[in-house]
Order: C-alpha cells, then sequence, then structure tokens
C-alpha cells in the first residue's frame, strides 16, 4: 500500500492503495465516481476512458502508480444534467445511446480527439472510435451527436 | 450533489424507500391518496363511483398488501405508478411514464415512476421478448389503471361540481366543465385529505391514439442526460455502508469439478476476508475489488479435468446426430404426397452458430444477507422471479428476499445479470455482510448463456406456375438451462456450481400432433404458410401443405434468450430461402413474397420498404455482374416477430469487394408496424439499434471453442461490430396504427437484418451464403467455389 496524491474534476484526493491498482479502481471505488465504467479491464472496450492533458486514457490498465499529478477528468467532470458540456448537450439532443453504459468512453474519447484535432473529418472521427465498442449499436447518432459538436465547435472557433 | 435519485442505501432498505416515499403505506399516512390497485384485496366493483361507493371503498384501517397498487396519487396531485416492467435502454421508462401522464391528463414532470421491485411493484415476470408494449399499453395493467384513475376522478369532479360526467374533461391534473371553466377542480382538490381504493376496472376506457397529446410523441428520453453526464446510478454504482467485494474462481473447463481449494495460498492477502465455497462455486470476498481480483488470481484451485467438447467444426453435424425433443409448430399431413407430386422441389439448409448477449460492462450485482433478510440489487430482467430462485439458493422463504432492480449495461435478453446476482447472494450469505460481485469479462463470457445455434433443413415444392405449394422445415437447436424463471437457479451457471441441476432434457420422438392453435411465438414457420391448427390458421401465408418439425438437442453450453431468440435465426433461414426461390423462377424477390403472403400489414410492410427504398424491380441475381472487384446489390426480408407481435420489412443494399471478402452494408431502409407508436423517436433508436446489432451478428460474431472450454473470452477472440466500423444508414419508416392493439418493437429489426444482407450478396454476386457469421473467409471460399 502505498499513498497516491490526484486531482480529478478539479478536486484533490489522497489514497492508500496497492501501486499497482488500475486508476479505475481508485475512480469507482475509492471516490465513488460513476462516469468510468468497467467494461472489460483489458483496454479493449474504452469503457473506463478518462482525459489526462487532452489525451484518452484507459483507466482499466492505467496502475496509479504510473500517474504523475496531472488534472483527471471523468465524464461527470465535463458537465451536469443541468449544466451539460456542449459535447454532453448533443448526445443529450440526438438521444445518441440506448442503454448509455457505453457513453462514458464515445464522449471521453470523443472530447480527447477534438481537444487534439479540432476540426477532425469523419474519417479521423471514425479512426478515433475504432477501438470503442457499443454494444447497443447506436453508432448512427453517436456520430451524429459528434459531428454536431464538431461543427458547433469550429464555429464557436471562428466567430 | 446532483439532482439523481441517490438511494441511501441502509441495511433496510425498503424503510430507505418507505422515507423516501414511494410506498402505498406512506401515501396512505399522509394527508390522503387516491389508489388504483388490482387483485384480490377486494370485492372488484364495477365502479359506480358515487362518493358513497368511494368512501365505501376507502380502506382506512384495513390492511392491504403494498404489492398490489398501480397508481396512486397524492394530495398535492402528484402521480405514482408502480411498474414491474424495467428500462433496460430501450427506452420502457420514458415511454411507461408518458403512458401514465398521457391516460392521467396531468403533465409528465407529475409522475413519478417506480419499477421492478419485489417489495413495491406488481409481479409482471419478465421484462423480455417484446412483451412490456403487449402488457402495460394495451387494455389492461398499467394502461388501464390510469384509465381507471382518470375516469374516477372525474366521476368525483362532476359530483363535486354537479356537472354530468360527459361535459367534463381532464387538463393538467385538472378537471373542469367544457362550457364554463370557472367550474374546476383539481386532482388534488379532489383528494384532499381523504383515502380513496378503487380496484382496477376493466371497462375503464384508454384514450384513443388520435387524442394523445403525450403518449405518441417524441419525447426525449428522462434518463439520457443522467447517463450523459455521469451521474446515473447503474447497478455497478450502487455502494451500501460496509460493502465488501467479491470475485468468482470458475472451472476452468466445462464439466470440471471442484477437487480442492488451497486456501494457504492467498493467507494473509491485503484485505482479504474470506474464500467461500460451495460445491463447485469458489469464490473470494475481500475488504476492495483490486484485493478481490489479485486474491482470485492467486488462489490455488484444483479442478478435475473438462469434459470433451464435441467438435466446433462439425458441430451442426453433431445436432443431427443427437436425441431430440421433437415438436410440430403445423403439420397439415400432406406435405410428403405433395412434393411427390410437385412440378420442382427446391432445398437448402443453412447453419446459424452460437452468439453471445456480450453486454458492454460485466455483469454486476450487490446483495446483503443478513440471516433471513436479503436484499440483492440486480440488474435482471426477472426481480420477481429471481426473488424465488434466490430464496432456493440461499435456503430462506421468499418472503425474506427483496430484488431491487437497479439498470445495467443493455443486456438483449439473459445475460450475466441472474447469475452474478446469485455470485452476490452466495458470498454475502457466506461473510454476512453486504458484497458487490462485478464479473471478469472472461468469468461472464465463458459461461454465459448463448443464444442458439441452428441447422434449418427446408424443402419447397413448386406447382407448374411457380407457385409455392408446400413447405417442409426441420430446425435442430441446442438448449441448456436458460431463464432461471421461479424454480431452477441451475439454469445459470451460479446456480449450476452451488449445486442445482438445470431444467432437465427430456427426448421425446415422434413429435404429438401439434394442438392448441398456432403458435410461431419463435417463427419456426415461415410468412409464407397458412399455420393451420386444429380449424384455425394463424399464419401470414397461403402455402396449406404445410410441415413445422422442431428437433431440440443438449447444448454442451448454456442457452437462453438472446435478442430475437430462434426468431433471428428461423427469419434467416427462410428468408434466404425464399430469395433461392424466387431466383430459380427468375420471379422479383419482393413480388414473389407478395404473391405468397395474406397478411394485410405484413405486405403493407413489404410494400412501403420497397417503395421507400425505390425497390429495382427484376430477379436477382442483378444481370452482367463482374466477378472481380466490388459489386452492388440489394436484398429484402421481411417478418412478423414471433408470429404476433410486429411486422417489419428490411431492405438492405450492400457493397461486395470480391477480392477481399468483405460486405460493406450500406443502406438499410426499414418499415415497422407495432400498432400505435408510443414513443417515435424511441422507436426509430430500436430500429436503429437493431438493425445494426443484426450486422454485427450477420458479419462477425460467433462463439467460438476448444476441445473442453469457450475460447470467446474477450472482445479480441468474440469480435463485434466496434464503432470505427462502416455501418450503413437506417432509415426507418413507421406505419402507426391507431386501431389495433400496441405490439412490441425493440427484437423485430434486429430479426430481418442478417436474411436481408444474405440476400444483397447474392444480388450482387450471384453466390448463395449459406452459414452465419458471413466473415471474409467464408465469403472468400464461396466465392472462389463459384
Ligand atoms: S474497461 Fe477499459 S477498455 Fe474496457
Ligand atoms: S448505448 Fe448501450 S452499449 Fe452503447
Amino acid at each position: 500500500m502505498a499513498v497516491f496524491n490526484l486531482r480529478v474534476n478539479g478536486r484533490s484526493h489522497s489514497v492508500d492503495v496497492d501501486p499497482a491498482t488500475p486508476l479505475l479502481y481508485v475512480l469507482s471505488d475509492d471516490l465513488e465516481l460513476r462516469g468510468p465504467k468497467f467494461g472489460c479491464g483489458l483496454s479493449q472496450c474504452g469503457a473506463c476512458t478518462v482525459n489526462i492533458k487532452g489525451r484518452a486514457v484507459r483507466s482499466c490498465v492505467t496502475p496509479i502508480s504510473t500517474l504523475d499529478n496531472s488534472e483527471i477528468t471523468t465524464l461527470e467532470g465535463l458537465g451536469s444534467p443541468e449544466s451539460p458540456h456542449p459535447l454532453q448537450q448533443a448526445f443529450i439532443d440526438e438521444q445518441a445511446m440506448q442503454c448509455g453504459f457505453c457513453i462514458n468512453g464515445v464522449i471521453m474519447t470523443a472530447k480527447a480527439l477534438v481537444d487534439q484535432t479540432p476540426n477532425p473529418t469523419d474519417a479521423q472521427i471514425r479512426q478515433a472510435m475504432s477501438t470503442v465498442l457499443c454494444r447497443c449499436a447506436a453508432h448512427q447518432r453517436i456520430f451524429q451527436a459528434i459531428r454536431i459538436y464538431v461543427q458547433a465547435n469550429a464555429a464557436r472557433r471562428t466567430a | 450533489m446532483t439532482s439523481v435519485q441517490t438511494t441511501s442505501m441502509t441495511a433496510d432498505a425498503r424503510e430507505a424507500l418507505d422515507r423516501a416515499g414511494f410506498s402505498r403505506r406512506d401515501f396512505l399516512k399522509r394527508s390522503g391518496a387516491l389508489i388504483v390497485t388490482f387483485g384480490a384485496a377486494g370485492v372488484v366493483s364495477n365502479l359506480g363511483l358515487t362518493s358513497d361507493v368511494v368512501l365505501a371503498q376507502g380502506i382506512n384501517g384495513s390492511p392491504g398488501t403494498a404489492l398490489d397498487s398501480w397508481i396512486a396519487i397524492a394530495a398535492d396531485g402528484r402521480v405514482t405508478a408502480y411498474t414491474g416492467k424495467c428500462e433496460f435502454g430501450q427506452g420502457l421508462f420514458t415511454a411507461q411514464t408518458q403512458l401514465v401522464a398521457e391516460e392521467l391528463s396531468v403533465a409528465i414532470d407529475r409522475v413519478t415512476l417506480i419499477q421492478c421491485d419485489t417489495a413495491l411493484t406488481p409481479d409482471q415476470g419478465t421484462t423480455s421478448g417484446a412483451q412490456s408494449h403487449p402488457a402495460n399499453f394495451n387494455t389492461s395493467n398499467l394502461a388501464l389503471a390510469g384509465a381507471t384513475a382518470r375516469e374516477a376522478l372525474v366521476q368525483l369532479a362532476s359530483v363535486r361540481l354537479g356537472v354530468p360526467i360527459g361535459e367534463l374533461s381532464a387538463n393538467d391534473g385538472v378537471v373542469s366543465a367544457m362550457s364554463d371553466s370557472s367550474k374546476s377542480v383539481s386532482y388534488g382538490e379532489l383528494v384532499g385529505g381523504k383515502t380513496f381504493e378503487i380496484q382496477l376496472n376493466p371497462d375503464a376506457r384508454r384514450k384513443h391514439p388520435s387524442t394523445w397529446r403525450v403518449l405518441g410523441t417524441p419525447v426525449k428520453r428522462l434518463d439520457i442526460p443522467a447517463l450523459a453526464t455521469g451521474q446515473y446510478e447503474f447497478v455497478h454504482n450502487v455502494r451500501v455502508p460496509g460493502m465488501l467485494h467479491g470475485r468468482v474462481v470458475r472451472p476452468p473447463a466445462i464439466g470440471s469439478n471442484l477437487i480442492r481449494v488451497d486456501e494457504s495460498s492467498v493467507q494473509g492477502m491485503p484485505g482479504l476476508v474470506k474464500v467461500v465455497v460451495r460445491k463447485n462455486f469458489v469464490g473470494v470476498v475481500a475488504d476492495k475489488p483490486w484485493q478481490a481480483v489479485q486474491a482470485a488470481a492467486k488462489l490455488k484451485v484444483e479442478w478435475s479435468a473438462g469434459t470433451t467438447l464435441p467438435a466446433q467444426r462439425t458441430f451442426h453435424d453433431h445436432m443431427r446426430k443427437s436425441p431430440v425433443r421433437d415438436g410440430f409448430t403445423v403439420d397439415s399431413g400432406d406435405v410428403d404426397a405433395t412434393l411427390a407430386s410437385a412440378a420442382r422441389v427446391v432445398k437448402a439448409t443453412y447453419l446459424y452458430p452460437y452468439q453471445m448477449h456480450g453486454s458492454i460492462g460485466t455483469a454486476c450485482a450487490v446483495a446483503d444477507v443478513q440471516g433471513e433478510k436479503v436484499t440483492v440489487y440486480s440488474a435482471s430482467q426477472a426481480v420477481h422471479p429471481l426473488r424465488n430462485t434466490t430464496a432456493m439458493l440461499l435456503g430462506v422463504p421468499p418472503t425474506d428476499v427483496r430484488i431491487i432492480f437497479k439498470m445495467g449495461p443493455g443486456c438483449y435478453g439473459v445475460n450475466g445479470a441472474d447469475t452474478v446476482s446469485y455470485d452476490a447472494a452466495l458470498m454475502s450469505q457466506s461473510v454476512g455482510r453486504p458484497v458487490r460481485v462485478q464479473l471478469a469479462r472472461k468469468d461472464e463470457m465463458a459461461w454465459e448463456n448463448y443464444g442458439l445455434a441452428y441447422v434449418v433443413d427446408q424443402q419447397v415444392a413448386l406447382d407448374a406456375s411457380g407457385t409455392i405449394v408446400a413447405w417442409d422445415y426441420a430446425g435442430w437447436s441446442p438448449t441448456r438451462g436458460g431463464r432461471p424463471g421461479g424454480n431452477a437457479p441451475g439454469n445459470v451457471v451460479t446456480g449450476f456450481l452451488a449445486g442445482f441441476e438445470p431444467q432437465r432434457f427430456q427426448p421425446r420422438t415422434p413429435a404429438p400432433p401439434p394442438q392448441g392453435g398456432f403458435d410461431n411465438g419463435s417463427n419456426t414457420a415461415p410468412s409464407y404458410v397458412t399455420g393451420c391448427v386444429g380449424t384455425e390458421c394463424g399464419g401470414c401465408g397461403v402455402v396449406k401443405s404445410e410441415r413445422v418439425l422442431n428437433h431440440t438437442v443438449e447444448s454442451p453450453f448454456f442457452t437462453g434468450p438472446l435478442r430475437s431468440p430462434a426468431r433471428l435465426q428461423n427469419t434467416f433461414a427462410h428468408e434466404c430461402f425464399m430469395d433461392e426461390i424466387a431466383a430459380s423462377l427468375k420471379a422479383d424477390p419482393v413480388e414473389y413474397r407478395l404473391r405468397h403472403l395474406r397478411d394485410p400489414r405484413l405486405r403493407a410492410v413489404l410494400r412501403a420498404a420497397a417503395e421507400m427504398a425505390p425497390w429495382d424491380v427484376r430477379p436477382s441475381p442483378k444481370p452482367a455482374a463482374r466477378r472481380t472487384g466490388v459489386v452492388t446489390g440489394r436484398g429484402v426480408a421481411c417478418v412478423l416477430y414471433e408470429g404476433d407481435n410486429g411486422y417489419c420489412a428490411n431492405i438492405t443494399e450492400v457493397d461486395v469487394n470480391q477480392d477481399s471478402g468483405v460486405i460493406t452494408v450500406k443502406r438499410c431502409v426499414v418499415a415497422m408496424d407495432s400498432g400505435p407508436i408510443s414513443n417515435p423517436d424511441g422507436i426509430r433508436n430500436q430500429v436503429e439499434g437493431g438493425t445494426l446489432q443484426g450486422v454485427s451478428r450477420a458479419l462477425l460474431e460467433e462463439v467460438s471453442w476448444g476441445t473442453d472450454r469457450v475460447t470467446s473470452v474477450d472482445w479480441r477472440s468474440y469480435r463485434p461490430l466496434y464503432l470505427g466500423a462502416a455501418v450503413p444508414k437506417v432509415e426507418s419508416i413507421l406505419l402507426n396504427q391507431t386501431d389495433v392493439a400496441a405490439m412490441g418493437a425493440g427484437e423485430t429489426a434486429v430479426t430481418v437484418t442478417a436474411a436481408a444482407i444474405g440476400n444483397a450478396f447474392f444480388d450482387a454476386t450471384g453466390v448463395r451464403l449459406r452459414e452465419i457469421p458471413f466473415t471474409t473467409e467464408r465469403v472468400k471460399a464461396a466465392l472462389q467455389r463459384r
């Protein structure tokens, strides 16, 4: 066991855990966050994705000991039901999910993409999402929501 | 914190919910309520409902069970409704809330829906089989409760205002005189401080769909804002004070039995609480989930060798040679004779693999067993049945068990939700503290209740004009276990490991004659036969000489309902075969289908899809197709799901790369008729998701196994359609039929996708694919044989 300090969604936390503990376990068990999900634990589905330094990180295979003190953002860190992030709003507007269990991975992966590549092409979006799984097969609406966000984002940048 | 309901979980969660104000007891304790109940709580009155009658039925002081109320209206006009059909991502929570708001004439935000909790909601069995609309949206159950309550309120208002019922209307929670709006009274005022208990009135009239304002509109899902922002409480997020974490240790192979557990192998591991063993069930409980994972991985367990499985490559033949349990869906008795005198006979065999539910999140449950008091938070589709089987497993009376539904990932049938509920219950009972269990990916995938493999042999007799005059079907499918129902915990892996047997397979041959009417619940009979059993004919078609013989065989793996169980497999076989027959006659596939269909609604969806596509009228294959490079084709398929539960036709366009063997599905035009539409956007979402899931199952998905174990244990060894894949544009056409009963819509679209793709592939290449999945290897091999 060892003590680790981490900043999640703008707040500092300190946890005393086995250094090999994957970040996902710390987020969902120690910090009781609901955004990141355990889907496979194998880096094969994306359900556990969080953003660190603007990148999509699969928290199920990221030992807590490998993190520096960078800010970690989870789905609940983007926005709330009362005040959703524009990307979350696009998913609400498009009703872009069914069970919604995959949506953490979908949104956090798309968010990192647009942070890195502000105006991605459809091919780039597909590439970024190519290792994310939605078993309800809400593909059509998910892509629509991401596109709407990308367009709105581009419009905001040029405005 | 958040606006989302965070149930504060105590050992006695029942009381917690009572405090939250959702139980009927609570309504009665408060200032007053009007409650619609059903069942045996009292003599059913046909509600003359003068105020005397209402008061006479007041239940102040009389006991009643909290389980039989459907709807309660509080003194402040708020409506609480109880349903036994729950949300699994299909949008049912929202649709049922719309239903209650509509029938009660209140705004949707005045309605609180309580779903699937054995202590609070009515027992509506299982939420499955696209049966929620048939059950709750027609003229009984939840819909009838709503209509009963509205009529009762209008009757009370009539007495109060001195205005005849016929001159009153209810709007937004207020009853007013149509001619004089100053004469009005709110529901809250009508209920006042009194308590009314009224019986469900079988004669209460539902509103006609033409007058709907809330139902029938694309109300946005009430749960999506919380889902999109990570605030939603899945079963995975349930936290109970003092909760520990369990991890299961499953046998390495099928048929392995436990020989020995070496507890010393994990002695002193951090956080370890207990190694739990019950017959072949092994689990590890620890303070924290990662500690449980570590301890389970380290635990030395000795198992006996597994059984030798039938080879995967020849499994379909193995089924043909296995002992069978036979049954007829239909048998007109003259099929052999018609075949013998036919102008021509066409035959073919279609094959389907085992497939998985493969939920995106592995199954999870939290159980709290305190002596004889058991609470389980579960994503099961069947809370009331699960209550019984959990009681059996734990050896306690069912009355001491409470199952509280919390949503899990999309399940598409009996995924791991039931089995993990048993896992948690067994471990909690053993340690006497609440235990949360979430399965490892491999533990879920290797032991699922898989969707059915299938072999379908068919032959038809054609007359001289090319019309089908006899249809002969024989199908083989495997079975082991299934839904636990109310009495078979051994139907899923944990119950089995703990010592319960799966429902026993009993061979039976020959099949007894079909009786009790035409039941096409598994879509074993194609749409083109008359479906005559006795004097009644329930089929959609015109072919009178008909035989549908089903052979069930024992499965080496657990099996269970997977979205469109058996119906997808059979529809794939029927609809591709129908296409083969049309092609052999150089007939247009749509026209040839219509020639053999008499059901007007099935004909209508087929026509609607053809019109929208628009359908290119000509026989398949497409003339003068090249034999290399990319070619295109279009295919069609249609079905009446379950023989009575939703019409659907799909026209699909594909590209086939004949060099790589890759099929790219470009566009699917899907026409649906499931009666009056509760929420058009919700149904579109189901059509899109169902169709795409159908693409994944048609092109990619297949459970694989080796000598003694399943080898599809993660997303590399069981690879579905990822988000990056090229997916078709799905265009849905909704035929809203307002004068018929509501049918299901969740499993219809997935049923026809594989067949439509197979037929489009044939159209493009002239080659018939008769085995799912249409992998690139299989496609290339088929093209090479051309
Ligand atoms: S849970 Fe991390 S990628 Fe699947
Ligand atoms: S919405 Fe259910 S897995 Fe994506």
